[in-house]
């Protein structure tokens, strides 16, 4: 279990992460979800010992990375920077770390195994490909087989392969009881791995609840409408209370590109169900009947407010905070 | 290149409980395989060992064929008051320059390569760290340096038996030759430890570099004794004092005060890099 209390971190002005509470149980995949800039690095290379807290604790079984006895036994890390030297060979990269918790040799061999590598084994480093490079990363995670695993953006620059290959391999440690935190900015990638979320934006917790709650919290849920006589359905949604707009199949229910737009609207404010409904009272056709809350949509209205590179002027994730709730 | 791993991976081979906490000796292995496992110090460590006996061989035979050249009186006069001084002086001079660059790259690299991220993970106790590492390159320099220079001291001799008769029997030779690798082995966590503090590879190694052969040009400017004094003390000045067979009259330290000063050099810098290690943010 890795419990975070109240941590802070300055870089000169700027606060990297501010009073972050959170804690990840063990058996499931936690997703640390932030757009970038928000802190997801800086919070996990904190609960790793790297770097130094102002303020705040991080704790993985309730003691301090830098007391574990054996850390690669506890916790594995895959950090998002890159750690391994360009000239060194996977498995002598493997090597020493087996050797500074005092693991026999042939675990070396074992997770080479595991992720896949044995044929490249004794190749330098800076010959991998991103994919290669992600998998020694996770075989030197795994090396201790420990039962907490923090992954940093993972996914980030993989093949399709590489991804699916990633997002199992998190679901089978998580079934078998393991503690899995793992940041990402992709929140599509996210609903599909992660069963609970922790999303921060500018250093600050902005909420934490299990996936399918989070997307449920969408305030601002959209449905997709295709119907040939759009004038009367909009009139008929008008008058129970939601608001229509053209729609789309693009980002945020806009037109894609090349997409007809013809028919399509975007209804807020009132449910796919009830739409169907007044759509049937009125005896208007519909061709596409089609709830847009997705993770995405959830995500971004969450962190609106707190992109770090995008806008500035007085915080405003604490209303945000407010309104999320 | 691909490699395909299955989808669906296999399960995690299961490892036995740990009988005990890793040790010291586990670092000190580690830190080991880190230093073995690169070209660049297999490839220094060589470059070290031909230009430091490859100029000696080389100073000591065009000595020995110009040996009634025009300037063999005031040549005479050094050869007989220091001749480890002499044969080894030049070889060690630039040997200096490979192993400052060696130790300013075992850690420096650490840092430019993000390695030092995954060795701290596995090593979260900082100064553990840095104490295997400082000690197991202490062992692999004073290894090389001390062949290096036997090496050096017999090939040398050799070539100049003819006119300076010199064997490892007489009157302080043994010293100044194993001196001559105490000196480089000192030089080099010298280096180590500006490489701690700097982190970065080219500032680190212009720095040691620059510590080593401008700074001794730079004292003898200064007005008065001023210079004198400072240049005594200075690293390479004072540390390489140990490696002569006599001492000029004009020397403020002997032998072993000079490399006494060079090891406090190395030991204030590396207090000053563990105290930032464990403060700064890997």
């Amino acid at each position: 279990m890795i419990e975070v209390r109240d941590l802070t971190k300055r870089f000169g002005d700027r606060v990297a992460v501010d009073h972050l509470s959170f804690t990840v149980e063990p058996g499931r995949v936690t997703g640390f979800l932030g757009p970038n800039g928000a802190g997801k690095s800086t919070t996990m290379r904190l609960i790793l010992g790297l770097d130094h807290p102002h303020s705040g604790t991080a704790t993985i079984n309730g003691k301090p990375y830098s007391e574990l006895a054996a850390p690669l036994r506890t916790v594995g890390a895959l950090l998002e920077a890159k750690s391994v030297h360009s000239g060194r060979s996977a498995r002598n990269h493997l090597l020493f770390l087996a050797q500074t918790q005092g693991l026999p040799r042939k675990r070396v061999d074992e997770v080479l195994e595991l992720v896949g590598l044995q044929p490249v084994a004794n190749k330098r480093a800076g010959s991998f490909s991103l994919g290669m490079g992600q998998r020694l990363g996770i075989a030197a995670a795994m090396l201790g087989n420990p039962q907490i695993l923090l992954l940093d953006e993972p996914v980030n620059g993989l093949d399709p392969e590489g991804v699916l290959w990633i997002r199992n391999l998190m679901k089978a440690l998580a079934t078998e009881g393991r503690t899995i935190l793992v940041s990402s900015h992709l929140m599509n990638e996210m609903a599909v791995t992660a069963d609970h979320l922790i999303v921060i934006g500018r250093g600050r917790l902005i909420t934490e609840a299990s996936t399918a709650d989070v997307i449920a919290q969408s305030s601002d849920k959209s449905v997709l409408v295709r119907t040939p006589d759009a004038a009367k359905l909009t009139e008929l949604i008008t008058a129970a209370g939601g608001t229509v707009k053209p729609g789309g199949n693009g980002t945020n229910g806009q037109p894609g590109p090349g997409e007809s737009t013809a028919g399509l609207l975007s209804v807020t404010g009132i449910d796919a169900p009830k739409i169907g409904e007044l759509a049937a009272s009125g005896s208007v056709v519909l061709h596409e009947l089609t709830p847009q809350a997705s993770l995405e949509e959830a995500f971004l209205e969450l962190t609106s407010d707190s992109v770090e590179f995008g806008r500035r002027g007085p915080d405003p994730v604490g209303a945000t905070l407010g309104s999320a709730r | 290149m691909t490699t395909t791993a299955p989808a669906a991976p296999a399960q995690v081979p299961s490892l036995p409980d740990a009988g005990h906490r890793p040790s010291f000796g586990n670092i000190m292995a580690a830190e080991w395989t880190k230093i073995r496992s690169v070209r660049s110090t297999v490839w220094t460590i060589i470059a070290f060992t031909v230009v430091t006996i490859g100029f000696t061989a080389l100073i000591t035979w065009l000595t020995e064929s110009n040996w009634y050249g025009p300037h063999a009186a005031a040549r005479d006069a050094s050869y007989l008051s220091d001749p480890i001084g002499t044969i080894l002086g030049v070889g060690i001079f630039l040997g200096q320059l490979v192993i400052g660059v060696l130790g300013v790259l075992v850690i420096s690299t650490e840092y430019s390569t993000g390695v030092i991220r995954s060795s701290l993970l596995a090593v979260p106790r900082r100064l553990h760290m840095l104490a295997a590492k400082v000690l197991v390159f202490t062992i692999l320099l004073f290894v090389v340096t001390e062949i290096v220079c036997f090496c050096s001291f017999f090939v040398g001799s050799a070539i100049l038996h003819a006119h300076v008769p010199v064997s490892l029997g007489d009157h302080n030779v043994v010293r100044a030759v194993i001196g001559g690798g105490l000196y480089l082995t000192v030089i080099g966590i010298w280096a180590l430890a500006i490489g701690a503090l700097i982190r970065h590879s080219a500032g680190a190694i212009a720095t040691a570099l620059g510590a080593l052969f401008l700074l001794p040009i730079i004292g003898p400017l200064l007005p008065d004794s001023w210079g004198a004094h400072i240049n005594a003390y200075l690293p390479e000045q004072a540390g390489s004092t140990i490696a002569h067979t006599n001492q000029a009259a004009s020397q403020l330290l002997s032998a072993w005060q000079g490399f006494g000063v060079l090891c406090v050099w190395a030991a204030v810098l590396l207090v000053a890099a563990a105290v930032l290690l464990r403060k700064r943010d890997a």
